[in-house]
């Protein structure tokens, strides 16, 4: 196995670089699946790493994207005059207004989100299991209910952002990549993070909170900081797709609880909790099963979604690679031996 | 010898039940306290009590001539004042070597030694304390399938892993094979003596901790009835009386 | 920010405004009451967290609203709702509620959240997406020269939502079901040890809530407006009403649910209307942090 492993890596880098020019139709897909994968991993780690179930880091996607909104148009006009005439035809950006807002705006947006995490962490992170789930779902749509009543960011009808500066089908590469950029350095940055201590001390306080804190583990340190680096790849994914989507608005776009905010939850759970691999799987499966059906269900979609979501949850929670690890664990690495020769005793 | 652990006064009632009424004891450094009464004297309220674990309603803690009666748990446990559970709590779905390298001491390391890997130190430190437990041929096996009694013992070995002054042990010979009660009382020893470890223990069993302890405490009813060394607790009518119910 | 101070102004300026408000609070408050109660039901029983509480609502007022298409009068919409909520209910208890009951927490919650998407997809299908409610043909009451005015449907809102849920009081004191509904929510292995069959009782419980909410949506649909995806407010409601109360407190579930009615529609007056959904979900937020602090105080988490 170990051999292959390069070879793989560099094989699956140079399919990422060229997926854009092999599938030329599919850019904009892409990209979304680049996205459903940023987020499934984020969730993942305070989800299936830390235990901590969250309905609503979508509040982080919502916040990036209007932090980068707010920054990336802030640094060329008046936010508040721009969203009054719409961003309509009287604003042009330059290029440099552009990119500099685009390179800003995901900084922006990822380092507020972080903040919001601790910021928010420190009352949330009171709570336990379902209080958790539901307290975080409630400040996700308080979030959506609250930007949508805030006239300066536009209220209810949302941001109109500048729009790509060359032609569509290289700003649809351009956004490909930028996708694609931020899900390979967090799948880097996570199977780091999950070999550290660090890691080890979350999955500690997934498996047994009361006892890691009797060990004299930080636990809202760590809980605060695996949230605060989750809620910044958010950010910055919502922050790209701030940009891409040209325009949003509150509810349904950026503070989507019942979409994407759930999407993330049942692609984690579809490919593994708890694992690395799990949540990219997931999330490809996920999203070519959306994208195939889509067409044909004839506005029974969100249906079939929420019974997929059942089903998943229901019949198959461990997910593909939980199902994975356990009929082949040596791929794993894990080093579990089952059965004992001499159960009599440990002691001699 | 100093004292390491001191309440004074400790009273703590759940509801209308006074489980401790004006607890005053102290704990030696370097030693082995015992503290024995019969079930239900509000031995475990202590314990819960000295780790923080719950408010108490009226007295002092110190621990070091520091005041931890008001400090939660995880901080008295950084302070280098460490528990076990009378059931067991130890993380199951993981092997026994995950379980130790879990409980190195976190309030030792530096931020960029939490993001770093564990270190070939860490490893042998963990293979080395198993071997002390007499866990090292299980060690890869995961930790929940463990009987109770391998538990207990692999709850030990992660508690010696945190390198703690203090050491609380809640009943730690209760569903333990007894052929392997005396090798654990040795290794309780060898900790306290090797290590250097402070313990104070909760045990049921007499020959156990009379064997071992330096010191007594006896409760009954939530109230301290007696203290001494274990001869003079041993002869103690009190304690007698209490165990045999004619209180 | 001088709406809200001119708002504010006003209750102070006319007091009748107050009772107003105060009245229109109590009487939608009644309507949460009736659903929180259910979803504490649920809970207490057979500890499944249901998301889907206000689906269950939106989709009773839908059958009541359609049914009054029809020309069946609208009173009828209320035991009809709660028949067919009924049904809806046992059918998902038994296609996906009997499955997640063992399981952990946010498994059920999870499950809840995906029904309560399906239902209110399907309501968009079957319905639209327009708000809709059903005109009474009955006079409004007028006191302190106009300006408190007292729809007489509304107080007959209230009042078949009081005697529903004093006919569920009624029968989980005194039926049989009613008993072994109780004794499962206390010990549900010693229940079944005594030969109560717990799976029966689930299915029941779980029906019986469905069809509370139900009734509650059919009286809702004649006071108010309802639309498919106004289903999670309701749920976040029925959320507040519960923690706030806690479980198996039937004066506290009341006195909560006409607190928060009371609580949203001066939040609403003061805020706007704009605001309503996310009074709703900051009354959540808010009771979630006063519970988390008492639990602190004794060193505890809520969970």
């Amino acid at each position: 196995m170990k051999y292959l492993k390069i070879p793989f890596y560099l094989a699956l880098m140079a399919f990422i670089v060229a997926a854009p020019f092999l599938f030329p139709a599919f850019k904009t897909q892409l990209a979304t699946l680049w996205l459903m994968i940023i987020v499934a991993l984020t969730w993942d780690m305070t989800g299936g790493q830390m235990g901590y179930n969250s309905l609503g880091n979508i509040f982080f996607y919502g916040t990036g994207m209007y932090v980068c909104a707010i920054v990336g148009i802030g640094i060329a006009f008046n936010v508040g005059e721009y969203t009054n005439a719409s961003g309509g035809g009287i604003y042009t950006f330059t290029d440099a207004q552009y990119f500099g807002g685009v390179l800003l705006g995901c900084l922006a947006a990822g380092l507020f989100c972080s903040l919001m995490a601790v910021l928010v962490g420190f009352i949330t992170f009171g709570l336990r299991g379902p209080y958790f789930a539901i307290g975080t779902l409630g400040v996700a749509i308080a979030a959506g209910e609250l930007v949508s009543n805030w006239e300066w960011v536009g209220a209810g009808q949302g941001i109109a952002m500048p729009v790509y500066p060359y032609d569509l089908e290289t700003g649809k590469v351009f956004f490909y990549f930028l996708f694609a950029g931020t899900g390979v350095v967090l799948f880097v940055f996570l199977s780091w993070l999950y070999r550290t201590r660090f890691g080890a001390a979350i999955n500690a306080i997934r498996d047994d909170e009361e006892k890691a804190e009797a060990m004299g583990i930080h636990t809202l340190r760590y809980k605060l900081t695996a949230w605060a680096l989750s809620a910044f790849f958010v950010g910055v994914a919502g922050a790209i797709s701030a940009y891409q989507l040209i325009h949003f608005e509150p509810l349904e776009t950026a503070y989507q609880t019942i979409n994407l905010g759930i999407f993330m939850v049942v692609c984690v759970l579809l490919g593994g909790k708890g694992t690395l691999w799990g949540p990219v799987v997931g999330a490809i499966v996920f999203h070519v099963f959306k994208e195939v059906t889509w067409n044909y269900l004839l506005g029974w979609q969100w249906v079939a979604l929420g019974a997929l979501i059942v089903v998943t949850v229901v019949f198959f929670q461990d997910g593909i690679m939980g199902w994975l690890r356990v009929k082949k664990p040596e791929w794993f690495g894990i080093r579990v031996e089952t059965s004992s020769n001499d159960a009599t005793g440990a002691a001699r | 010898m100093t004292v390491i652990i001191e309440t004074k006064n400790v009273s703590k009632s759940y509801g209308g039940v006074v489980a401790n009424k004006d607890i005053s004891i102290s704990v030696e450094s370097g030693g082995i306290t015992g503290l024995i009464g019969p079930n239900g004297s509000g031995k475990t309220t202590l314990f819960n009590s000295i780790v923080g674990y719950h408010p108490i309603d009226s007295g002092t803690i110190q621990f070091e001539n520091q005041e931890i009666s008001k400090k939660p748990v995880q901080e008295i446990a950084r302070l280098g004042l460490l528990r076990t559970f009378q059931q067991t709590r130890i993380y199951g779905e993981m092997n026994c070597v995950e379980n130790m390298l879990i409980s190195l001491p976190h309030r030792k390391m530096t931020m960029r030694e939490i993001f770093s890997r564990n270190n070939r130190a860490d490893y042998e430190q963990a293979d080395r304390l198993l071997e002390f437990v007499g866990l090292y041929e299980k060690r890869f096996l995961q930790s929940g399938s463990l009987s109770f009694g391998q538990q207990k013992l692999l709850e030990f070995a992660m508690a010696l892993m945190n390198e703690p002054t203090c050491l609380l042990l809640d009943e730690p010979t209760a569903g333990i094979n007894p052929t392997l009660i005396n090798g654990l009382i040795d290794r309780l020893k060898r900790a306290n003596s090797e290590f250097g470890i402070t313990l104070f223990i909760i045990e049921h069993n007499m020959r156990v901790i009379m064997n071992m302890a330096d010191q007594i405490y006896c409760l009954a009813h939530g109230e301290l009835l007696a203290s001494g060394p274990p001869s003079a607790i041993q002869s103690d009518q009190r304690v007698i009386d209490a165990y045999l119910g004619a209180h | 920010m001088d709406k809200i101070i001119g708002n504010f102004g006003l209750l102070l300026e006319f007091p009748v405004v107050n009772i107003k408000i105060l009245l229109d609070g109590l009487m939608i408050g009644a309507l949460f009451a009736l659903a929180a109660y259910g979803l504490a039901l649920v809970w207490g029983v057979m500890n499944v967290k249901n998301l889907a509480q206000g689906d269950f609502v939106i989709a009773g007022g839908y059958v009541a609203w359609w049914l009054h298409g029809f020309g069946m009068p609208a009173l009828f919409g209320v035991p009809a709702a709660f028949v067919v909520l009924w049904v809806v209910g046992y059918v998902c208890y038994r296609l996906i509620i009997t499955r997640v009951i063992e399981r952990d927490l946010f498994t059920s919650l999870l499950a809840t959240f995906g029904i309560a998407i399906m239902m209110a997809q399907i309501l968009n299908l079957l319905f639209g997406s327009d708000t809709q409610s059903i005109k009474l043909p009955y006079e409004t009451l007028y006191f302190f020269d106009g300006f408190v005015d007292v729809p007489i449907a509304k107080l007959i809102g209230v009042c078949m939502a009081a005697s529903l849920a004093t006919a569920v009081v009624l029968f989980m004191k005194f039926s049989r079901m009613g008993q072994a509904i109780r004794a499962t929510s206390q010990d549900a292995r010693a229940a079944r040890v005594l030969g109560i069959d717990t799976e029966k009782v689930y299915s029941f419980t779980f029906s019986l809530n469905a069809a509370i909410c139900g009734a509650a949506g059919a009286i809702i649909v004649m006071v108010w407006l309802i639309q498919p995806f106004y289903g999670i407010t309701y749920a976040v409601r029925s959320f507040v009403v519960v923690t706030a109360a806690g479980l198996g407190n039937l004066p506290g579930v009341i006195a909560a649910g006409l607190g928060i009615g009371v609580l949203e529609q001066y939040g609403s007056h003061i805020f706007g209307i704009g605001y309503q959904q996310a009074i709703a979900v900051l009354l959540l937020l808010l009771v979630l942090v006063v519970r988390m602090l008492q639990q602190r105080r004794s060193r505890q988490a809520l969970k």
